[in-house]
């Protein structure tokens, strides 16, 4: 299937075969996949194939890290097929990431001022984690540095800015009220400098992948939401595209944990799911490429708005969302009974057969009329 | 000056003060069903949610009102031009059968106040066939109150605006082939969709495009037919038998493509001895395809086609066969799992007997008001 596809136009894939230890195949099938939920043609799957094959100059990144759980990055890492992180490494040049650098202490530090200074205006700045600005942002410092001057200085000559994870997005648990720290998501401390915002605790790493493959293959940033959300990925409601959905338009609920309509598998919006106001594509890409329905509503529980500002971490996890699309009516008609499918009643045949009769009837006397008008006239041509 | 003229005549007749008695049964009942809602007026249920208001009302009227479409095809694709004078009426008759279709699509959707959302871009779905049919349906009532204007100007004596609209009418008339072929194939795709819950006999699959535009057009020359004789009894002038039997011949043409396609589909598919099974199916598709190839035999012999009678029973035939084609897919025959039953109620048939009421009200007073009927001796 896939030659059959794909043009590959006789392209040799047999480095990238060896480099990422997969089968042609599968790393075909595998950017079909990340085209396809971008939203894009198996063209542009060739074009992002042919990226990751003949990588140009790998970009330089710089990773930091502030108030957080490295949630972010450990899912990355922990992706499966075919491993991401690997294509994800092997495209950049990640020259600085506190979790995965080898070394460490000073001289990792001096590592990186002097990859931010040759790469001037080139690099990559992701940053996970929240910055908290309270009392001069004292409450997070690497190498006697607070984190909200750290960010600063690097957003200063960075090619693109990436927050990736809710926290770094807008803040997350950190910023949950009292907020003692003062914790703040990358754009509020970056006022006026373009941050890409992949919000998830943890983000999906599919949608991190897919953003930074389109990056590398187009040499541009994805449409994004007023958010600064990707919209491939954060353009819809999980309500929206949730296999639970036709359960809450026909007014079937769990109210209960183990009650019947969740054993059922009913809509989870009586037990404080925030699908209805939460955007994200969790429902089309599940979660962590486990398959398998594996993700919080398909395995039973409410969503709880983990990517949404506002919602996740700060709306009690059992209240009601509020529901962005068309709310359901209290009461719903019965469509299901099939006992109730009357039969033809004889009044309705009678009116059935009348009409039809009606329009036999009408055509038997119009035709006779018709053949006495027409011996009488003679068939010559009208005019043209 | 045109060759178009007004009829005249009373309004008020006594089949027209009949057909209002209808139309306002018909009416009350569509009152009932935005006041009590859907149930209280029709049988449709949770596996017939499409009953006669979107099989009859949609899916075969505006079969019906593709005169418009299949006289477009003959006169502007082939360049005929003597079929002209047949033009006008076959548009009035277009736009008041999809109109009322639109019409009905509305009142037969449970939840019709979420009709707005087809006119936001932002809404849409591209893989939706409803969509194209909903969309170009719509498109295609204005491109028809485009084509047909000219009766109106006329009447009005809007002379500037004639000029204009006749320098870019080819536009509309290409939109107005253009757009039923479009929506009369998505309608085939319908069953498409429908998969296994359609008759395997109806289930042509990739085939049920084809067999939904070229039925449409046979019921388009049909219903031409139908109406120029049915005219020309009520309104006198002079027999038009001689241009409608050629529209007979394309017509006769069409069914042999249509009955050849259907079996030489059935045969490829394997599934030709579903005819002979004897169960309601068969039946009901032995009954479609002889009420197919009656007419067929009728216009073969030049002599019959040029008798005005049989022309008319044929041209009946044929929208009882085009007819049927969709009631069997779409209704008699479909099935949508075990406990399912649907006919419809009184008052259902009366709100689609209403609506034709309206229809046919409403064909009678604008040819009347309006220069829509050719009258080439009084020209």
């Amino acid at each position: 299937m896939a030659e059959k596809e794909f043009d590959t136009g006789g392209f040799d894939f047999s480095e990238v075969e060896k480099r990422l230890g997969v089968t042609r195949r599968t790393f075909l099938t595998f950017c079909a996949g990340v085209a396809g939920s971008l939203g894009l043609s198996t063209n542009s799957a060739m074009a992002m194939a042919k990226a990751i094959a003949q990588p140009k100059k790998r970009p330089p990144v710089i990773w930091l890290h502030g108030q957080e759980c490295t949630g972010p990055s450990e899912s990355l890492l922990r992706s499966e097929q075919p491993s991401l992180e690997h294509l994800i490494l092997d495209m950049i040049s990640l020259d600085y990431h506190q979790t995965l650098d080898a070394g460490a202490g000073h001289k990792v530090e001096e590592i990186k001022k002097k990859s931010m200074e040759e790469n001037k205006g080139k690099y990559l700045l992701v940053v996970e984690g929240a910055i908290p600005v309270a009392d001069g942002g004292i409450y997070c410092k690497i190498a006697g540095e607070t984190m909200v001057d750290l960010t600063k200085e690097a957003a200063e000559h960075a090619a693109a800015i990436v927050a990736f994870g809710s926290c770094a997005a807008w803040g997350g648990v950190q910023s949950a009220a009292p907020n003692p720290t003062g914790a703040k998501g990358t754009q509020a401390v970056l006022p006026g400098k373009p941050v890409v915002n992949i919000p998830g605790c943890p983000p999906n790493p599919a949608n991190f992948l897919g953003t930074v493959l389109y990056f590398v293959t187009f040499g541009k940033l994805p449409p994004l939401d007023e958010q600064n959300r990707p919209k491939w990925a954060y353009g819809r409601l999980i309500h929206e595209n949730c296999y639970r959905r036709p359960h809450f338009d026909a007014g079937r609920f769990a109210t209960e944990f183990g009650d019947e309509g969740h054993k059922k598998g009913y809509c989870l919006y009586k037990l404080g799911c925030k699908g209805p106001e939460t955007y994200n594509n969790c429902p089309s890409l599940e979660f962590n490429n486990v398959g398998g329905g594996v993700w919080p509503i398909g395995v039973g529980h409410p969503c709880f708005g983990c990517s949404e500002q506002g919602v996740g971490f700060n709306k009690p996890l059992f209240s009601l969302a509020d529901v962005k699309t068309h709310t359901p009516p209290n009461a719903f008609p019965e469509i299901d009974d099939r006992s109730d499918a009357s039969g033809a009643s004889t009044g309705a045949v009678a009116l059935a057969s009348a009409a039809a009769g009606a329009v036999a009837g009408a055509t038997l006397v119009t035709a006779r009329k018709l053949n006495s008008s027409d011996d009488g006239s003679n068939s010559d041509d009208q005019n043209g | 000056m045109s060759t178009h003229q007004q009829t005249g005549g009373r309004i008020f007749t006594l089949p027209f003060m009949l057909l209002g008695i209808v139309a306002v049964i018909g009416l009350y009942y569509i009152v009932e069903r935005f006041v009590l809602g859907m149930g209280a007026v029709a049988n449709i249920n949770g596996g017939f949610p499409w009953g006669i208001w979107v099989v009859y009302d949609v899916v075969i009227g505006t079969a019906l009102a593709c005169g418009g479409y299949a006289l477009a095809f003959t006169v502007y694709v082939f360049n005929k031009g003597k079929y002209h004078p047949l033009v006008r009426p076959a548009l009035l008759a277009s736009l008041l059968g999809y109109a009322l279709g639109g019409f009905g699509a509305i009142f037969d959707m449970g939840r019709w106040w979420q009709f707005y959302n087809i006119l936001i871009p932002g809404n849409w779905n591209f893989n939706s066939v409803m969509l194209e049919v909903g969309l170009c349906v719509a498109l295609y009532i204005i491109v028809l109150i485009i084509e047909f204007s000219p009766a109106f100007l006329e009447k009005i004596g809007a002379k500037g605006l004639l000029k204009v609209l006749d320098k870019v009418l080819f536009f509309f008339i290409a939109l107005g082939v253009l757009l039923p072929t479009m929506h009369q194939s998505s309608l085939g795709s319908l069953l498409i969709a429908m998969g296994y819950k359609v008759d395997p006999l109806w289930q042509t699959m990739q085939f049920q495009p084809l067999l939904a535009v070229v039925s449409a057009l046979i019921m388009g020359y049909s219903i031409v037919i139908f109406e120029a004789s049915l005219s020309n009894v009520r309104f006198g002038g002079k027999s038009e038998t001689p241009l409608l039997s050629v529209l007979g011949k394309v017509a006769m043409g069409l069914m042999i493509v249509f009955v050849a396609a259907r079996i030489i589909i059935l045969v490829s598919q394997g599934k030709i001895g579903l005819i002979f099974a004897g169960d309601f199916s068969s039946i009901m598709f032995v009954l479609e395809m002889a009420l197919f190839i009656l007419p067929a035999l009728i216009l073969m012999s030049p002599t019959s086609r040029q008798n005005g009678g049989l022309l008319l029973i044929a041209a009946v035939s044929m929208l009882f066969a085009g007819a049927l084609y969709r009631f069997n897919a779409f209704l008699f025959t479909f099935d949508p799992g075990p406990g399912y039953a649907y006919f419809p109620s009184v008052s259902e048939i009366m709100v689609t007997l209403g609506i034709i009421a309206i229809e046919i009200m409403a064909y009678l007073v604008v040819v009347k008001t309006m220069p829509v009927l050719h009258r080439s001796e009084q020209a």
